[in-house]
């Protein structure tokens, strides 16, 4: 048994609107730098692998053993994790379980989607298909319809207002131009966030997150290995994972993701840490309330203070609690089922000093948070170095 | 077989449900209510969720109640016509309810918090459904 597990290797692709290669090269592309990345590793070392992917985008049928085919990890195990766009961070937290058992010592957690291979028409189909098909659906709901609901009740309920929404997207975009792995390299100001047409009210162009093609893979090792692999490696000390009712008539508050509070307070509880021993986190800002709502879920900030927490720029470097600083969902893109690992990147990178531009000073914790459809499932990973 | 005739687009045809229609085309909603533990359910299910008993009833809802949040959707996906608008509303049983608000109503008269009222809908092609009116 392991006691301690790492990630001691991190790699992703460019995220971009269209890759123009096929799932198999661009999965090769992220676990080629994660490869790298982990210095001491050959192939050979990694004893199994957990593909995550959303496998209503895929037109590859069981797209783990193809993968892991094609990455040369035959006949070593490889298997399937889905949970949406948490997808990858589900496929940390069973790695983890792997090593704690002592069943594998290293693994390899990829996570991929090439969205650009649906249509937009087909893309819109499996979306409207992402809440309750009987009870939902039929009402033509769409991703965005549900974090709009969230945002008017949130803004209803503590005054929360547009222009705090926009800020989310405006630092977003600003530290995505930091980022040459991010699909959008210009900034967004206010006033274009604002003017930007409505999607669904109150949301805007702008208060929502792209589709992209994308692949990004960790490599996970136990304690006694992954000193030999790496001479940094950044330690899982907090793992939660919670479900919530996928319809909203199911739950009791709208203005909060209680999976992500439950997951958050896990992890918080694992890792025998605060909210405000958090230097450095990603997470999960699908749509602009969706980062608001995460600042107040994970303790960042009061309940309905985090419109506030935005506008005062708390969550910039150099504020209270950075947030975001590789361009989030919002303007890095988000190819569903490699999101989780590239928060996780980000945070690997941080707490390695390893973030360029972007580094925020002495982080030693850094917290992922990640959230499956509409608040479906939710996913609290807490790192330190 | 009965549950594809509900909603603009069904991908549910076969549920131990599907009385739920025949409900709708006679004016009511409908919940089931546990008939071992007293549980009401809507939108109705056919297996209790606090004590797994599958030995329910309907009881018809009063339709009354309180919006809780909405959305107006001007982009929508194939089957669709935007402008539409979504909503979540609490019945006064307790219960909630995921549906449309009647075009009827005016964007800038609806208020969360106001007083609803749910009625079943029918729809082109022997369809129906149900949506929020001002009560």
């Amino acid at each position: 048994m392991n006691n301690r597990v790492a990630v001691v290797g991190v790699g992703q692709t460019a995220f971009t609107r269209s890759c123009g290669v096929s799932i198999r090269e661009l999965c090769f592309e992220a676990f080629k730098e994660a490869m790298e990345d982990a210095e001491n590793l050959s192939t050979e070392d990694i004893d199994a692998s957990i593909i995550c992917s959303a496998p209503e985008y895929d037109k590859q049928r069981s797209p783990s053993g193809l993968i892991a085919e094609y990455l040369g990890l035959t006949p070593k195990p490889t298997f399937l994790a889905e949970a949406v766009c948490a997808s990858s961070s589900v496929g940390v937290r069973i790695g983890w379980s792997f090593m704690r058992s002592g069943l594998h010592q290293v693994v390899a957690v990829l996570g991929f989607q090439k969205m650009s291979e649906l249509t937009s028409a087909e893309s819109q189909e499996r979306m409207l298909r992402g809440g309750d098909i009987m009870w939902e659906s039929p009402f033509g709901a769409m991703m965005p319809a549900y974090y709009a609901m969230f945002a008017r009740a949130h803004m209803n309920e503590y005054g929360t207002t547009e222009e705090q929404l926009a800020k989310v997207k405006v630092k977003s975009s600003k530290y995505s131009t930091m980022n040459p792995k991010a699909m959008y390299q210009k900034e967004i100001t206010l006033e274009k966030a604002l003017t930007s047409r409505v999607i669904t009210s109150p949301l805007k162009l702008f208060d929502c997150c792209a589709n992209a093609d994308g692949a990004s893979c960790m490599i996970l090792a136990g304690e006694d290995i992954a000193k030999k692999i790496t001479d940094t490696p950044v330690w899982i000390t907090g793992l939660g994972l919670a479900s919530a009712s996928m319809s909203l008539t199911g739950r009791k508050t709208i203005s909060s993701l209680s999976c992500a509070v439950e997951a958050g307070k896990q992890a918080y509880e694992m890792a025998d840490l605060k909210a405000d021993d958090i230097d450095v986190a990603e997470v999960h800002d699908c749509f602009t309330i969706a980062e608001i709502m995460a600042y107040e879920d994970l303790n960042f900030c009061k309940r309905g203070r985090g419109g506030k927490l935005i506008a005062d720029e708390e969550t910039y470097i150099g504020g209270r609690i950075p947030v975001n600083v590789d361009g989030g969902l919002l303007s890095k893109g988000h190819p569903i089922g490699a999101t989780g690992g590239s928060q996780i990147r980000t945070i690997v990178l941080q707490l390695r000093g390893e973030a360029g531009k972007t580094q925020v000073d002495g982080a030693e914790t850094g917290l992922v948070h990640n959230i499956g459809g509409i608040g479906l499932y939710g996913s609290v990973i807490i790192f330190r170095r | 077989m009965g549950f594809e005739k509900f909603g603009e687009i069904s991908y549910i045809t076969e549920t131990k449900i599907a009385d739920f229609v025949e409900y709708l085309e006679e004016s009511q909603i409908a919940a089931t209510k546990c008939k071992v533990c007293g549980k009401l359910h809507f939108p109705p299910r056919a297996n209790c969720i606090d004590c797994l008993s599958s030995d329910v009833e309907w009881i018809p809802l009063s339709g009354k109640g309180k919006l809780i949040t909405y959305t107006t959707a001007h982009f929508a996906p194939a089957g669709f016509e935007a402008p539409y608008t979504l909503a979540l509303a609490e019945l006064e049983e307790g219960v909630r309810v995921f549906t449309r608000i009647s075009k009827d109503v005016k964007e800038d008269e609806i208020q969360l918090g106001m007083n609803v009222k749910l009625v079943p809908v029918r729809l082109a092609a022997e369809r129906i459904t149900y949506e929020l009116k001002k009560a």
